[in-house]
């Protein structure tokens, strides 16, 4: 098991507040759980064994079927623990809620998200660029991400920042991430959405604010601009797609795309 | 399986969208599937023919309404359909276990013909395995549990087990004509929709689980009504063995549940044949409400199949316990609880949809109460242990290896009800590892235990139990070696249904799993090993007093198998262990003074002959032969009219006949006592 490492363990090795709380929630739920859990598993084992039919020097109680006293405890403590959980759950399903927006001395930047097949388009409003499975925030800025789908469902998912979410064509989703620490994560689809989607992942970089700034340049001085062309090149299928710059984008472009699944309730 | 989408062309007249290219005659795996099964088809046909027993199969197993053969067929069929569905385990798991590439074409599978498997494989072991499984296992047991003759609707009970039938051969007619969905086992539109999948995958998806389902529904109809209408006199509702408890609550599931299934691919139908919007954004429908309604139906449906298994659990620990069960009425009320909870926590299928966080908070809590019954059963079993003599039969062994494991299962599926920490497991292979965990180590061992306990009463003979014991052993730790591995590549963030990835460390974990699942093929092997040893020495391992077990309940008070009134006398039921109360008070086995004859269902055509007409529906629907369609369902309603207006439908049962076969199984007991006392050394016992 030498290849075992932390670093192995997506879950375990959180970049960002929302993915280290979300597994403290992982490991004290199990924990409270093995409460429980371990002497089911002991009594599981040992009363088939202790009241084996050849150890005759048992008790024998053919007629025993009821007892208050077992039957009060056998219920209580299932209902303590779930107390327990419960109470964590109710206030965990508000403090991690993925709409809530992350407190932070920094103002929130917004990334708009499409799911596509099969690849992901990312739009930067604010700085006017666009780009395909590369997606970079700045360090401790907090990400509001804009979720959503020119195809089927697909799931937009950072294991290490945290809080998965559904892309769905003409609807907008929303999660708040953060990273702490600078690096490249894996990022990917996680909800089936067609034949090229074990390939549908992208870069989750996570930098410095002059590298984030570096970087917008980098996509700035890219050669192409996300038109009406190469936006319906995007929408064929295609697979593996490598990371593409787009220098320009229309800033209507991303709810141009949820009205375009919605159109009846527009009227058109 | 065709992996060639065909293209889209405007349907042919005769033939619809069927063409030369339907079939996937360049596939060499396919091909010799095909071979293999209409030569292994025709030898079968072949050799019913020869030994002239074609009309013997038709008078006496296709055509009957007799609960116990229904529920023998439904056993038969759902072990072969688990073949097919394991099948697909093994592809998916060699393919995971050496698809380690960063690009699509990795491993012997393409996408194309993996998603296929995916999903063909959650349906198969949903639909085909389980639901017939625990429906089997119900209609062999209900009645005899409850001192009836037959279930309250003999020929519906006939229809559903053939609309079944239909459901599973249109499945398998995917394989080879045509192709199956590639949508995920619950076929989440847009993706099954005509944009994005325009071929027939989807359309044998609709057809097999609307017909089966609509088979499903119908029986549970049928049990409901029988269990709540049929009781033998003085079998109150707390005297009802567990088993018939959580087969009834089961049983209402179904009911509540399957009209919600009918509907939703009614309205996916809708959108696929009709070009009405239900589910696609474009016109004012909505996707989410598919997936809402879907789990709506989906959630009540784990419940539909564990709770017949608590059941089984249930009897086998006090059988084997030699003791009654401990906490009957808390164990009563927790089934009943976890029948109506199972209703309001469909949403913790998809806490990422983006609910608001009371949304998820209510769902979220909801599902964690239903394991505080879920934890008092196992107490409950635990205590009827307590105290008590343990044997170590086979279905002994499922159910402690199930103890354990379930435990296991329980305690993940409450990690992953807590929405804050599903944000991050759903759709992982940590959810892959849990629901395999509560199903196979929940439900199907629970079927397992089930088949083997009550095995002798439908068949006269036992199954061996050396050979069940490796079954388990291998079962068990095939599945922990297949799955443990799974929740480890969870937390690692393997996403579920990937068809290549590009993380060694994961292959390592995958190629365990790939070994566990080899282990557990083992434990099939033996187990498809065990029944035919045991056919074969059947003299051997007969089961004469038909209370092979020293069980409790009323079943065991009949012979094996029991003749097909079940009982030639309705028993006046005292206790809750009726048969072991009256076994204690030496009353069992006493012949009555005298018979009355007895009022019978006769076997009918219908159930099959629809069934056939159902089939011609389905696949001409699928391929959108519409001159067929029509044909289909005219036959059906045609048939069902005729059988509507037939007046000779039941008959009576002469004293005679009834003295007749009793005085020989009373006659068959006292021989083999004899004979035991006589030579005692040289019989087999039976009991364990």
């Amino acid at each position: 098991m030498l290849l075992l490492t932390g670093c192995d363990f997506l879950l375990f090795d959180p970049k960002g507040p929302i993915a280290a709380e979300q597994m403290d929630l992982i490991i004290i739920s199990a924990l409270v759980m093995l409460i429980v859990v371990i002497p089911v598993i002991v009594m599981s084992i040992w009363f088939p064994i202790k009241f084996r039919a050849s150890n005759t020097k048992n008790e024998y109680k053919p007629n025993w079927e009821h007892s208050n006293k077992i039957e009060a405890v056998v219920w209580t403590i299932p209902i303590l623990i779930i107390i327990a959980l419960g109470t964590i759950t109710y206030y965990t399903s508000f403090s991690l809620d993925p709409r809530k927006p992350i407190e932070s001395d920094k103002p929130t930047m917004v990334v708009q998200v499409v799911a596509m097949d099969w690849k992901w388009l990312f739009i930067y409003p604010e700085q006017g660029i666009a780009t395909v499975n590369e997606m970079a925030m700045p360090v401790d800025t907090p990400v509001e991400f804009l979720v959503t789908s020119d195809t089927v469902m697909n799931s937009f998912f950072v294991p290490q920042l945290g809080t998965q979410i559904y892309a769905m064509s003409g609807m907008e989703n929303r999660v708040h991430l953060i990273g702490e620490e600078e690096g490249t994560y894996l990022g990917f689809s996680a909800n089936y959405s067609g034949f090229g989607f074990s390939g549908m992942k992208f870069d989750a970089i996570v930098t410095s604010d002059q590298g984030f700034e570096d970087w917008v340049a980098k996509v700035k001085a890219a050669p192409q601009a996300l038109d009406d062309e190469k936006l319906a090149e995007l929408r064929v299928k295609s697979r593996d797609v490598a990371p593409m710059h787009f220098s320009n984008v229309n800033p209507l472009l991303f709810s141009n795309i949820i009205e375009h699944y919605t159109g009846a309730l527009n009227g058109e | 399986m065709a992996s060639n989408h065909t293209v889209v062309t405007e349907p042919h007249i005769l033939f619809g969208k069927l063409t030369f290219d339907s079939i996937p005659y360049h596939d060499p795996i396919l091909v010799t599937t095909f071979t293999v099964v209409v030569i292994g088809s025709l030898g079968l046909v072949g050799a019913v023919i020869y030994f002239g027993k074609l009309k013997y199969l038709w008078k006496e197993w296709l055509t009957s309404v007799d609960h116990k053969k229904i529920g023998i067929m439904y056993v038969i069929a759902s072990l072969i359909m688990l073949l097919r569905g394991f099948s697909d385990a093994l592809l998916m798991r060699s393919q995971q276990a050496i698809a380690v590439a960063s690009e699509s074409g990795a491993g012997y599978l393409p996408p194309e013909h993996y998603d296929q498997i995916f999903t063909a494989h959650g349906v198969i072991m949903i639909f085909f395995v389980a639901m017939p499984l625990v429906v089997g296992l119900m209609n062999i047991v209900v009645p005899l549990q409850i001192g009836a003759r037959d279930v309250a609707f003999p020929f519906l009970n006939s229809l559903s087990f053939w609309l079944f039938v239909v459901g599973a051969l249109l499945l398998n007619i995917s394989l080879f004509v045509g192709e199956f969905a590639a949508t995920g086992w619950l076929a989440y539109p847009p993706l099954s929709g005509l944009e994005y999948s325009p071929w027939v995958g989807v359309d044998y998806w609709l057809w097999a689980l609307q017909i089966s389902g609509i088979g499903t529904l119908l029986t549970g109809v049928n049990f409901v009504v029988t269990i709540l209408r049929m009781r033998a006199p003085g079998m109150t509702l707390m005297k009802m063995p567990v088993f018939t408890w959580t087969s009834l609550c089961a049983n209402v599931l179904i009911v509540a549940a399957f009209p919600i299934l009918t509907v939703t691919i009614t309205l996916l139908t809708l959108d696929r044949y009709l070009g009405t919007h239900f589910f696609t954004g474009d016109m004012g429908g909505n996707q989410m409400m598919y997936v809402n309604l879907i789990w709506a139906w989906g959630h009540p449906e784990v419940y539909i199949l564990i709770l017949p298994a608590f059941g089984i659990f249930s009897e086998v620990t006090a059988t084997f316990s030699r003791k009654r069960l401990f906490g009957y009425t808390s164990l009563v009320w927790a089934t009943a609880c976890i029948m109506v909870l199972s209703f309001i926590v469909w949403l913790h299928h998809f806490f990422t949809m983006g609910a608001g966080a009371s949304v998820n908070a209510f769902f979220g809590i909801a599902t964690m109460i239903i394991s505080i019954p879920t934890g008092v059963k196992l107490f409950n079993w635990l205590f009827t242990m307590y105290k008590g003599r343990v044997e170590y039969s086979s279905p002994m062994w499922f159910t402690v290896a199930f103890f354990v494991t379930f435990t296991i299962g329980g305690m993940t599926g409450v990690m992953l009800a807590i929405p804050a920490a599903n944000f991050v497991l759903h759709n992982s292979l940590f959810l892959i590892a849990h629901f395999h965990n509560v199903i196979i180590g929940g439900s199907l061992f629970g079927y397992f235990a089930g088949l083997i306990y009550w095995w002798p009463k439908a068949t006269g003979f036992m199954l061996d139990e050396k050979l069940s014991k490796w079954a388990c052993g291998l079962w068990t730790v095939g599945f922990f070696m297949a799955f443990m591995p799974l929740y480890v590549l969870g937390f690692m963030g393997m996403t579920r249904r990937l068809n290549y990835y590009d993380n060694p460390v994961w292959n390592m974990w995958l190629l365990v799993a790939a070994a566990g699942a080899l282990i557990v093929l083992a434990g099939i092997l033996v187990q498809l090993y065990s029944i035919f040893a045991s056919i074969r020495d059947q003299k051997k391992n007969q089961d004469v007093t038909g209370d092979p077990w020293n069980g409790r309940t009323l079943e065991w008070s009949t012979s094996s198998p029991p003749p097909f009134y079940n009982f030639a006398k309705l028993p006046q039921v005292r206790d809750r262990d009726h048969w072991h109360d009256m076994k204690e008070h030496g009353l069992a086995y006493q012949r009555p003074e005298k018979y009355n004859r007895i009022h019978m269902p006769k076997n009918t055509w219908a159930g099959a002959v629809m069934g056939g007409f159902f089939l011609m529906l389905g696949f001409a629907m699928v391929w959108h032969i519409w001159w067929m369609a029509i044909l289909g369902f005219a036959g059906i309603m045609g048939s069902w009219i005729v059988y509507a207006f037939e007046r000779n439908k039941d008959y009576y049962v002469e004293v005679e006949e009834i003295e007749a076969i009793e005085n020989a199984h009373y006659e068959r007991m006292e021989r083999a006592k004899q004979r035991k006392d006589d030579v005692a050394d040289d019989v087999v016992t039976i009991s364990v």
